[in-house]
């Protein structure tokens, strides 16, 4: 990879703190483009390592309530992928350090067209992609691309992937591997503690890249928890909500939306920093 | 079926499909997150060895014959076929199966299938209600818990059917996420089972979604094609030259038309072109559409230019889907199928006809191939031949049509 590698180099730093990283998950242009593109620039002095951007799409089918109404909210205020990819240019304008993974589902990109796409996100400033939708069997007409890019082509590994599977997934992945812990969709149940650091434990035996872990964590202990068996701690639902508590009842920010948010994220990468 | 082999031409089979990764040409595929992935892979397993299996097949035909009332009539509409002044008009009469449509065959086989796997919850999605009926009741006379999402709008339009479900034992549960239809419902039944993989056998009730359920739905709904088609020959003599189908997801068309595919049969798909497809209030996927990846799979999609999803309209509910199975999207782009659209108003119209003529009322999705034949027929002569799939009759569509009609009952 040519250019730098802001992920790898996170990580690196993150480990030679001794501590795992917050990994903050926000749609984009939820709950208006503005606004959205602010709490971006603000994420990494509240505590963010990294940066997943959500790609807004009208049927996110991995997502529960909260995130959808974010997908919803973002949609509804004009949001569109090349906005998306605006908003990490207009990051980078400020912000060369913290790596941002794009992450949502294949229609919108496929649209774009993936070539054209895949190039627009390196001018941007994005450093990998997450997609939802592209298991292994599907992904070469994007992850190819990508990789060649020099984007980071993160893959999602599961409760329900058993060890023939995982060798599939691993293979192409980069940058770290994001281990959902609940058979579930975002925002909704938490995985005992247990059963992920058992499951981090195996899946150590099959890749030396860095893991982050996501899926139910809302809280500043549960992220301190993730943080002593993974190396990220992924927090994306519990975010949306505080934004949802900062709309007025026609759904536009409050004034104090951006603190709010802001003193969230702090409090959960406390956790990591104690 | 494999292509004749006398022919100096190698002929291509339409009939072959998917290729072993779910492919039908570039459409189709397994777009699932990869939670359910090793669970698509396993329900391929098992479907592969279920249809070769003669005690499946055999449970199969059994329930058909003695639970579902097959083989259905194929039927001469002849007060129809002298109206329309033209080609002589069949009707396939899936009406006629329990549960009031051709909903049940998929149904049927998928639970056996479920049964087989050993799972012990079924979930499904439905629109119109049909599927989420025929599912309810397969739960029944398996005694399996069932779980129907359903859109929080259509649950105010199907009244009737929601309320069937609940006598048949199936908890209802009311989408509000997305615009509270079809696809948001689908959404939600994924959802679930993506938090419930050990368990849950998830009845798909069309021709879409992650491979193999486009490839099992449309094995299970050929046998309306496969009867078609010995009855044709039994009644006529000969194949017919046209068949017309309706088109939602696609389940019913995809059931008549596969067994035809090699053969030399005009085969028309009718999709619901709502007010027009010059408005935006239509469910025409393949003439008003283009080629996305949504619910699993690749195929021709309703969608604004960000490749969002947009809402579809037809009076009917059961063709109120921004999508088709992709294996009509590869027909359609293999030039195989014809694919036009028919209006509600035009369908109100069929509806109304086909009540007139053949004292049938028919559902409002199978009254948009109606309308078509209405158009076609007359043009052709009366030695030819349609055969059109009356797949569900339309009790349940009085009050929409009442309402249409600005009659109060």
């Amino acid at each position: 990879m040519n250019r730098t590698d802001r992920v790898a180099l996170t990580f690196e730093r993150l480990s030679a703190e001794g501590r795992a990283g917050l990994v903050t998950f926000i749609t984009a242009g939820d709950p208006d483009l503005e606004t959205s593109q602010q709490l971006m620039e603000r994420l990494p002095g509240a505590g963010a390592d990294l940066i997943e951007l959500g790609m807004p799409f009208s049927d996110p089918m991995a997502d529960g309530p909260a995130i959808q109404a974010a997908n919803l909210r973002a949609l509804a205020n004009g949001i569109s992928l090349h906005k998306t990819l605006d908003m990490v240019a207009r990051f980078r304008q400020s912000n060369e350090r913290t790596p941002v993974i794009l992450m949502g589902y294949f229609n919108p990109i496929y649209q774009y067209g993936p070539a054209r796409f895949v190039r627009d996100a390196v001018e941007s400033g994005v450093d990998g992609l997450i997609m939802v939708d592209l298991p292994p069997e599907e992904d070469d007409e994007l992850c190819d691309a990508a990789r060649t890019a020099g984007l980071h082509w993160v893959r999602l590994v599961t409760p329900t992937s058993d060890e023939k599977r995982l060798k599939q997934v691993l293979r192409n992945t980069s940058g770290f591997i994001y281990y959902v812990s609940i058979a579930g969709i975002t925002g909704t149940r938490s995985a005992a503690a247990g059963a992920v650091g058992d499951a981090v434990g195996a899946l150590r035996q099959h890749t030396s890249l860095p893991i982050a872990v996501g899926f139910g964590i809302n809280s500043a202990d549960q992220v301190r928890q993730t943080g002593e068996i993974a190396d990220g701690a992924v927090v994306g639902s519990a975010i949306i909500r505080e934004i949802e508590r900062n709309l007025d009842s026609l759904g536009v920010a409050k004034p104090q939306l951006l603190k709010r948010v802001s003193e969230l994220v702090s409090a959960l990468a406390e956790g990591l920093r104690s | 079926m494999a292509p004749p082999s006398n022919s100096t031409e190698p002929l291509e089979s339409y009939r072959s499909g998917p290729d072993d990764r779910g492919h039908f040409g570039m459409f189709g595929g397994r777009f699932v997150a990869e939670t359910l992935m090793p669970l698509v892979l396993d329900l391929e397993a098992a479907y592969g060895k279920a249809r070769q299996s003669p005690e499946f097949q055999r449970d199969f035909d059994y329930y058909a014959t003695h639970y579902t009332g097959r083989p259905s009539p194929l039927y001469f509409a002849r007060s129809l076929t002298e109206t329309l002044g033209g080609a002589k008009v069949y009707f396939k009469r899936d009406e006629l199966n329990h549960t009031g449509s051709h909903k049940i065959n998929n149904t049927l086989g998928q639970i056996l299938l479920a049964k087989r796997m050993g799972k012990s919850r079924i979930i499904a999605e439905t629109g119109a209600g049909q599927h989420g009926v025929a599912t309810a009741t397969v739960c029944a006379l398996f005694d399996l818990p069932c779980v129907v999402y359903m859109g929080a709008t259509d649950i105010e339009r199907r009244a009737p059917n929601v309320f069937r479900m609940k006598l048949l034992g199936a908890e209802i549960v009311p989408v509000t996420s997305g615009t509270g239809t079809l696809k948001d419902a689908m959404n939600d039944a994924l959802r679930d089972w993506v938090a419930n993989v050990e368990e849950t056998f998830y009845i798909i009730g069309t021709v879409a979604g992650p491979h193999p359920y486009p490839a099992m739905v449309r094995d299970f709904q050929s046998v309306i094609g496969r009867e078609a088609r010995s009855q044709i020959l039994e009644a006529e003599g000969r194949l017919p030259d046209t068949l017309v189908a309706c088109i939602g997801g696609g389940s019913n068309a995809m059931g008549l038309f596969h067994p035809f595919l090699d053969d030399p049969v005009n085969i028309v798909g009718v999709e619901a072109g709502g007010y027009g497809l010059d408005t935006e209030k239509h469910a025409a996927s393949l003439t008003g559409g283009r080629p996305g990846v949504l619910h699993g799979n690749r195929t021709y999609l309703l969608q604004n230019e960000d490749g969002q999803i947009t809402d579809a309209h037809s009076i009917s509910a059961g063709l109120d889907y921004p999508g088709i199975g992709p294996e009509h999207s590869w027909l359609h782009d293999q030039g195989r199928v014809d694919y036009v659209s028919v209006t509600d108003s035009e369908a109100l119209e069929a509806f109304q006809l086909c009540c007139r003529t053949e004292g049938i009322i028919p559902a409002l999705e199978p009254a948009h191939a109606l309308a078509h034949v209405a158009k076609i027929a007359p043009k052709m002569n009366k030695e030819q031949i349609i055969v059109m799939n009356l797949c569900g009759r339309g009790d349940k569509d009085i009050f929409t049509v009442a309402d249409a009609l600005g009659i109060k009952i």
